[in-house]
Formats: structure tokens, sequence, C-alpha cells
């Protein structure tokens, strides 16, 4: 092991022996009786998983041993609140529902119009809340990455985060939208933690947002548990439009009951390192998992999607499509991975990555997987990675568009493959026209968001 | 309105225009018919500008301009259309919204305004109506699973709205069943002005029967070989290319 990685684990089991009171103040014992034997199960796996397999294309090293300040106590809320209205999809009727640095405050979540049976709070209120939920749920569905040392120290340090309850039978018409904004006047680190548990007969469309506001770095483990009971359908739309000193491991673990539908939508159009691990048990049968991801590089921005969908029953179906366009010195990177078990009769899963690379210097590494131990199941996968077709360029040209306009237009078409999936009409036309702008180099933040328009002005 | 000169073109090193000489006059339709491998797709890639072609010998003047220096672009903004032989399916990418982009691209070019919206649509309706394409087409994907007669219409259609001055029409019959092969022929009649041109390019006497041309050219190894009236179209169908080549051979022998 080197130096520097031995050096990153020590300060880790010092932050972790200095600071395990505090971590431990306001949550539940639920919460905290997983942190010693998280972090135990941290430093069992080496602590930093550098150039392991799953993590072979990454340098965290470079990342981990910056110098970052963490907060183990509620922050005084540091957003103008004055300036906090919304980062307003225009025409999206949406529930807000805004994180600083991975805290929830109570006093910028008004959360009206909400549901009146569906429970939206703090991560660390609710688990002293609703202890029994927390029991049930708590921590019970990250052992798919048991060797994912990463996830591990989220657990052992986690405080808060979001937490979304639907109870049975409850429709959520109205989307919640996360905003997760980081602002803070020194490099930081957090762990959030969110929990989102969706009944039986339940419907949730949550879009998250993740902004970066101030010029600092930001290392961010987070990691968010879903459930989706039977007959339940969650829609869970992410959009990452973070500064290039943004390291965001993102991870998500759904756990999916009979008769659920999934729809994951991860559009990466902004950040440093990007991480996204997305963890899916399909655990009852007719459950059905749709799996979509877009990401658009350029500079010397990496994002790593890393899938794993578990075919635990039969009769399950799980579809993924991830598609990036990459240009100048940008690393991409895809894994994903489709586990069919011995039970797992009549699967259908199928899995495509397809990438554009705009340069020589691009690079994209796909690693599309199958492991089937069931023999009755449809399967399939690809993966792509190729140049702007010279023949359809040719053809716009030939209609008098330009050569940059038409490179341009082949790169949206591409694109709307994955945003077409998004079926929240107002929130589609927003993508589309977000995707539109980073291709030509004119996106500043979310269009109308606040945020980014507060930052403009300081700038 | 278009004067070819002795134009040369290679592919790969391949010699496939071998001295080329035509001249368009304003509302003439010109047929180019010839065997396989005679180069009629050839010439008509190069007139639009396709890269992988290399003009080695010769000029083109079009519209008093030297059209080998334009970028293809710039060549459609002047005013010339090729109906493909095989359109591209663009995924993710609308008829209209090709359309609309193209408009406004050419409109800058000639220091134009841009089309007005509330207008676009309208206009499109219209020349939908004109070349009879199900409109239910122009949101879908540019020619994605369109079958091979929607996608030749599609090629009318777009000509429709761009209004070229010099269309060229590269074996739009191919692939067209006898009524789709009627709609898109109707269709370029329909669009036939006294100030426009068009170049037919087929095998087959079929279209001819529709669009009427004024002259005929035999392309053969690369050369116009033979130019005559409509009656050759007549003459070709009956006895085939076989007899040209005897011409040919016999005079070579002379």
């Amino acid at each position: 092991m080197n130096d520097d990685i031995i050096k990153i684990n020590k300060d880790f089991s010092d932050l972790f022996t200095k600071g395990r009171s505090m971590l431990d103040e306001g949550c539940s014992a639920v919460v905290n009786s997983y942190r010693d034997e998280a972090f135990k199960h941290f430093l069992d796996l080496n602590g930093l998983p550098n150039k392991s397999e799953d993590y072979k294309y990454s340098d965290l090293v470079s990342i981990f041993k910056h110098d970052y300040f963490t907060m183990f106590k509620l922050p005084p809320l540091n957003v103008n609140m004055k300036e906090v209205f919304l980062c307003k999809v225009s025409d999206l009727n949406s529930t807000p529902v805004l994180m600083v640095n991975g805290w929830y405050h109570d006093e910028c979540n008004e959360l009206e119009g909400l549901h009146r049976d569906i429970v939206v709070c703090g991560m660390r209120e609710a688990s002293l809340k609703y202890p029994d939920i927390f029991a049930e749920h708590y921590n019970k569905y990250t052992s798919a990455a048991k060797n994912d040392s990463l996830i591990s120290l989220n657990t052992a340090f986690a405080q808060d985060g979001l937490f979304i309850y639907v109870p049975d039978n409850t429709v959520v018409d109205v989307p919640l939208q996360l905003i997760n904004i980081l602002n803070t006047d020194k490099d930081y680190m957090g762990f959030q933690r969110n929990l989102i548990v969706l009944g039986k007969n339940a419907k949730l469309h949550l879009l998250t947002c993740e902004h970066t506001l101030s010029n600092t770095s930001f290392l961010i483990n987070n990691t968010t548990e879903i459930v989706v009971g039977e007959n339940s359908h969650c829609d869970y739309y992410q959009i990452q439009s973070q500064h290039s000193s943004t390291n965001y491991i993102n991870s998500l673990f759904v756990e999916q009951k009979a008769n659920s539908v999934l729809e994951s939508n991860i559009i990466t159009l902004f950040g440093g390192y990007i991480r996204n691990n997305l963890y899916v048990a399909l655990s009852g049968k007719d459950a059905d998992a749709r799996l979509y991801g877009l990401y658009t590089l350029d500079k010397k921005q990496k994002v790593d999607n890393f899938v794993f969908v578990d075919h635990k029953v039969p009769h399950c179906t799980s579809d993924q499509h991830y598609k990036g366009i990459l240009d100048d010195y940008a690393v991409g990177n895809f894994a994903g991975a489709i586990y069919v078990r011995p039970d797992a009769q009549k699967t259908e899963a199928y899995q495509i990555n397809n990438n554009l690379l705009l340069t020589d210097t691009a690079r994209m590494n796909s690693k599309p997987q199958l492991v089937i131990d069931a023999d009755d199941v449809k399967c399939s996968h690809g993966a792509t990675s190729g140049q702007i077709d010279d023949e359809a360029l040719f053809y716009l040209r030939s209609r008098g568009i330009g050569l940059k306009e038409a490179k341009t237009m082949m790169m949206f078409g591409f694109a709307h493959d994955i945003i077409q999936k998004v079926k929240l009409e107002p929130l589609r036309h927003e993508i589309d026209s977000m995707i539109d702008k980073r291709l030509r180099n004119e996106y500043t933040g979310c269009q109308n968001c606040v945020y980014s328009t507060s930052v403009k002005k300081n700038s | 309105m278009l004067k070819i000169k002795n134009l040369h073109a290679s592919v790969d090193g391949k010699e496939i225009l071998k001295g080329i000489n035509l001249e368009i006059n304003a509302g003439e339709i010109h047929a180019i018919m010839g065997p396989n491998g005679a180069g009629k797709s050839t010439l008509s890639s190069v007139l639009t500008g396709r890269e992988t072609f290399q003009v080695t010998e010769g000029s083109i003047e079009y519209m008093g301009k030297d059209l080998l220096a334009l970028p293809a672009e710039d060549r459609a903004r002047e005013g010339i259309f090729m109906s493909f032989q095989y359109p591209v399916a663009i995924p993710g990418i609308s008829t209209v919204n090709f359309l609309k982009t193209a408009i406004n691209e050419i409109r800058k070019y000639r220091g134009e305004s841009v089309y007005p919206a509330s207008k676009f649509l309208k206009m499109m309706r219209e020349k939908m109506k004109l070349i009879g394409m199900d409109n239910k087409l122009l949101n879908r994907s540019l020619n994605e699973g369109f079958s091979g007669g929607e996608k030749k219409k599609n090629e009318i259609f777009q000509m429709a709205v761009l209004e070229p001055k010099l269309a060229i029409l590269d074996e739009t019959d191919s692939g067209l069943d006898i009524d789709a092969l009627r709609t898109v022929a109707n269709g370029v009649n329909n669009l036939k002005t006294p100030d426009n041109s068009s170049i037919v390019i087929t095998h087959y006497r079929r279209l001819l029967d529709y669009i009427v041309p004024d002259y005929v050219h035999v392309l053969y190894d690369g050369r116009i070989v033979k130019t005559a009236g409509k009656e050759l179209v007549t003459e070709l169908e009956e006895r085939g290319y076989d007899w040209i080549r005897k011409e040919i051979e016999a005079s070579l022998n002379k």
C-alpha cells in the first residue's frame, strides 16, 4: 500500500475516533449502531479502494489526499434565503426540497403543496421519529456493494440527508425536486445519506439537481437507498451540474418488490470527478427496472457509471441504456453488470452503452458484463464507441446546414435518445434545452435557476 | 445556370469522371442515364460537394460562381439540392426541426431574417399536402423507420420546402412501387417553374414517363457519349446500352 493511502486511511481513523460522539448526536440508535462495524469493514477492505477492479480507472488517491474540512454538527444555513426561491423548471409544478452541504434545514423547507400523506424531512430527524422504518430499511440494501469500502465509509460517517416516506396507496402526482446545494468557504468533505421508502401501490417522481455555488473543492460521498414497494412506481431523475473541482461519489441502492417499476435517468452535464453507482435488486416477481444515463464531458472531466442489476427472482425485466459524448481530454467509464440468479427464470435483461468521441484524446472505457445462472432468459449487452457519422453529416450539410451546426445537431440527436425517456414533459423540454446549450458551450447553469444566476452576479 | 467543362474526378486515386461537358439553362430538365458504374452518382456527389471525391481537372460554373470553391453547405445555400438515392436516417432529429434549421441557415447566408415561426408550420403543412406526405412523419426522427417510399417522398418534400434553383434527383425512382413513383413524380412536376432546373439521374424509363426531360444524356465510362431529346429514352429502353458501347468502340477503332 502506498504512503498516501496509509495516510488517508489513518486520517479517516483519527477523524472517526475523534468525531464519534458528534457523529452520534442527533441520530437514532439504529443509524449509530452501524458505524463501528462499517468503519471496521472500511479498514478490513484496506480503506481507500484505489485501483481496485471497480475503481480501476479512477484516481482516488489524488482526490482523497487533498485536505478537506468536515462538519459533524448541523451548520448554520449559509445561503441567502431571500434569493432561495426555486431551481424552477419552467411549467413543472414541483415541490422543492433544499439540502445545503448535505444537511436538511427546516427553515428553508416549507414544503408547500406537499401531498398530505407523504413524509419529507431530514434523515436524522426521521431516524428518531420513525424508528420502525429505520430498523426495517436503513442500511439494509447496501450489501450488494459489500466490497466497496466507500459505501462503508458513508455508513460510518453519515449524519443527515433526505428522508421520504410514501405510505401505501399514496400517489404523489406533484414531483419532488431535491436541490442539493454545495456552498462552503473552505474545501469540504461531506457524507450525505438519503432514505426513500415507497409502500405498496404508491407512486413518486423525484428529481434531484446537484449544484455547486462556491468555488471551493468538494469531496462528496452521497449514498441513497430507495425501496419501491409492491405495485409501486418510482421515477428518479438526477441532473448533475457541478464545477470542475467537485468530486462526487453518488451511490444509489434500489430494492424493488413485486410488480414495482423504477425508472432512473442520471444526466451528467458538468463535474470534476463523478462516480455514479447504481445497484438495483429485483426482489419481487414482475419487477421492472429501466435505467438510463447520459453524460456530456469535455476538458478533463471524468465520469464513471457503474451499474449492477441483480435479478433475484423470476419474471423480472431490466433495461440499461447509457450514452455519452466525450470531447477534449475527457475520460468516461461505464461498467454495467447484469446478474441473473439460478432461480430467476424468464428474466429479460438488456444493456447497452453508446459513446461519441469527438477528439482523438477523449477516452472511453466500457465494460458490459453478464453473469447468467439461469437457463430460460433473454439477455443482451453491448457497447459502441465511435465518431459522428460522416454520411449523416453530409446529408445535413447538403441541406444548407453548416458543419458546426450539423455536428451539434448530430450530438443532440444522439443524446435525445436518452432524454426522450423522461416522461415529465416540462422536464424533458428543460433537459433538451440544457443539453442543446451544453453542446453549444452556452450552458451556464439551469435556466431560471436562481442559484446559478446569483453565482453569476457574485462572480 | 450550370456549366460543367471537362470535369475529371476520382476516388481513392481511381478516375471515375473522365471529362464531362454539360450545360444547363434555367427551366430545363436534363435526364442522365447510363449503365451501372458509368459515374452518374459520382457526378451528383461532385456537384453537391461530397468530399470523398477529388476533382482533378475541369471546372463547374454555377450562376456565375466557381462551384468547386464552395463547401457543401454553401452550394445548398446557393440553391442546389440533391434528392439522395439513400437518404440517411438521423435518430433524435425531427424532420420539422431539421428543416427549420436548414431554412434559417440558408436565410442567414442570404442575409435574410429568420423565417417567422408563426408561418413556418403552415408552410410545412401546405408543402406536405403538395407532396401527399403524411404529416405524422413531421415530428418523427428524420427518416428513422421510414419505408423506402416515405424516405423518397421526404426528399421531395424537403425540396418543396427549400425551393432550389437546381435539383438533382439521384435515382429517386429506385425502390419505389408504381403508386409511390407517381406521387413523387407529381410532386416534382408541381414544383417546376420556368426558373428552376432539374437533373434526373435514372436507370429506367418509367420515371421519365412522368418527369419529361428536355434533354437526355447517356453517361458511359465517365463521359457523356450521347445527347438527344426525350425520344432517346424509348430507344434506350428498347435496345439497352450495348449498341451505344458498340458505337463508341467502332468510333475508337476508326
